[in-house]
């Protein structure tokens, strides 16, 4: 259970560039709901995902995960709970180091790391497994650099890290948006395929309508810092990307300019 | 060269080989440009020399001066982690600071060690001639370095080190305490660096509060020197490229102040490690381009 409580968070406060990224945002998440949010630009998505993950400290507000208010806990301390993948192939993993390395970063996450060496046989024999599920044959690759890879080759394998661990929620921030619509498609499958088999509360952000509607079991749009829609499975069925355009005008009583949401 | 001046030139590569392992933990693998170790060599120098003066046993004194040089550069991370101040100018504070602690510690510029006991002083009771007891020395001395580094830096704790050096924001993400990273690796370097001046300061027969200028780049100018001579993507192999390079760079002084028709002379030292360090920092991109502009004539 995720619950972001009037969640206020200013960019540059007190100067000519601030920005009132989330103006008392609201949102409750129950354990094992996949939940899509979308919004144009500086609706806030960014934002919300860096408060849920520790990035951004809201100035006001309460972030709680399960039972624990961790509105103050730093992001490396909330890692063992939350697990993200970034929009930039190149953010989620290092590309310095090799594969299987990645992988071990990611499996002591939320764990004491002592002195006991990264990579040892037991745990090479687990990626192996981990990895053959993708089905790109890097289960043979253990040792290549990551910088090796190709944008969604490392976008799967920043979801197998995500997924390496039990975790309270997972955070996916536009995760295909920088990748060729069929590396897209297969990225959004093995999505859908960890999430429902890991049963994991998940918030994935898009840019992509069409995205929202197609996945997960809720879809809510942000504008101006604000949950403004907030639409049930239930109401999505039969649900059309021009239906959700027109429920948004109707809640904001202004046009919405097209090109600041992507159709497709 | 004579023989003398070759094994003097491996001897002094080999002691500034920890100053590079050093500058490659902070540069390369934390990403931290560190110039702490301007201030740290010399304060490894003042405390053993100045422990041993009064009475330390000699391997008790270096050990000292390691946890010395370990904060050093612990001030040095603390001030950019925890203060907000950027790398290179908390780096240049300490390293400021550091020559009045130096001046403290020893109370006076320079401590000689004439007639004590050192940790030479064994190997020389053995019979040994004193280059070759230093030689020994400092290449045990430097290959225990190379392989605890080498050990550390595939453990869970090194590996988090290497990721919050390469992709702090992932090293997060992935519950990593950058912070505290940063602080280990920069007490780890320039208690490395501490230690190549109490061995430095025991073979030169004292400590001076002068010995560390550009020690820096010395150490900057074998890292990269390494990288050109062995490039290397396996920590393993960098480490004996950091070694390497710091010997390469010593020879290649030798030479030229050697090779007397040239006219060099030993205050020309600072500035020909400068010429080495662009040179071999702008080589690799110069060939890079000259290949480019060779196979676009070609097409």
């Amino acid at each position: 259970m995720i619950r972001v409580e009037d969640v206020h968070v200013t960019f540059n406060p007190g100067t000519p560039i601030e920005t009132r990224a989330l103006r008392g945002l609201d949102l409750d998440i129950p354990a094992g709901q996949f939940v899509t949010v979308i919004g144009s630009n500086g609706s806030g998505k960014s934002t919300l995902l860096n408060v849920l993950c520790g990035e951004v400290a809201p100035e006001r507000g309460r972030v709680t995960i399960g039972q624990d208010d961790v509105t103050a806990w730093t992001t490396h301390r909330r890692a063992g709970r939350v697990a993200r993948v970034f929009q930039d192939p190149m953010a989620g993993t290092c590309e310095a180091l090799s594969i299987e390395e990645n992988l071990a970063l990611a499996q002591s996450r939320g764990r004491r790391r002592g002195l006991r060496a990264s990579v040892g046989g037991a745990e090479r024999r687990a990626f192996r497994d981990h990895l053959a599920v993708l089905g790109l044959g890097l289960e043979d690759r253990l040792e290549d650099r990551m910088g090796l890879l190709s944008g969604g080759q490392r976008q799967a394998v920043s979801l197998v890290m995500a997924t390496l661990n039990p975790l309270d929620i997972l955070l996916l921030d536009e995760h295909t948006a920088a990748l060729d619509p069929k590396t897209a498609a297969f990225v959004m499958e093995l999505t859908d395929r960890f999430v429902r088999d890991g049963g994991l509360t998940t918030l994935m952000v898009t840019h992509s309508m069409r995205q929202a509607l197609d996945h997960g079991a809720r879809t809510v749009m942000l504008h101006e810092g604000r949950v403004v829609l907030d639409v049930d499975a239930e109401q999505r069925r039969g649900l059309r990307v021009e239906d959700l355009l027109r429920m948004f005008e109707r809640v904001r009583g202004e046009e919405l300019s097209d090109d600041s949401l992507l159709l497709g | 060269m004579s023989l003398i001046a070759f094994l003097g030139a491996i001897e002094t590569g080999l002691l500034f080989g920890l100053v590079a392992l050093g500058v490659f933990l902070s540069f390369r693998i934390l990403n931290f440009p560190d110039l702490t170790v301007d201030g740290s060599l010399p304060l490894g120098a003042a405390v053993a020399a100045t422990l041993i003066v009064g009475g330390w046993d000699p391997y008790a004194a270096t050990a000292a001066a390691m946890v010395a040089g370990a904060l050093a550069g612990l001030v040095t991370a603390w001030l950019n982690v925890r203060l907000g101040i950027l790398h290179l100018l908390a780096s240049i504070l300490t390293m400021i600071a550091l020559y009045t602690v130096n001046l403290r510690v020893m109370g006076k510029p320079n401590q000689p060690l004439l007639g004590e006991q050192t940790v030479f002083t064994p190997l020389e009771e053995l019979g040994l001639p004193y280059y070759v007891a230093s030689l020994l020395l400092f290449l045990a001395v430097g290959l225990a370095a190379k392989l605890v580094l080498d050990w550390f830096l595939r453990t869970e704790t090194g590996l988090a080190m290497r990721a919050t050096g390469a992709n702090p924001r992932m090293a997060r993400a992935q519950g990593i305490n950058t912070a505290a990273m940063t602080l280990l690796g920069m007490a780890i370097s320039n208690s490395l660096v501490a230690l190549a001046g109490a061995l430095f300061a025991q073979s030169q027969g004292g400590a001076d509060v002068s010995m560390g200028i550009g020690v820096i780049v010395v150490g900057l100018a074998a890292v990269i020197v390494g990288e050109a001579v062995l490039p290397a993507r396996r920590i393993v192999v960098a480490t004996v490229a950091v070694f390497l390079g710091s010997i390469i760079y010593r020879l290649v002084v030798a030479l030229a102040l050697n090779a007397d028709f040239i006219g060099l002379q030993a205050q020309d030292l600072k500035l020909i490690t400068a010429v080495l360090v662009v040179v071999a920092m702008t080589l690799p991109g110069m060939r890079r381009r000259l290949r480019r502009r060779r196979e676009g004539g070609a097409a």
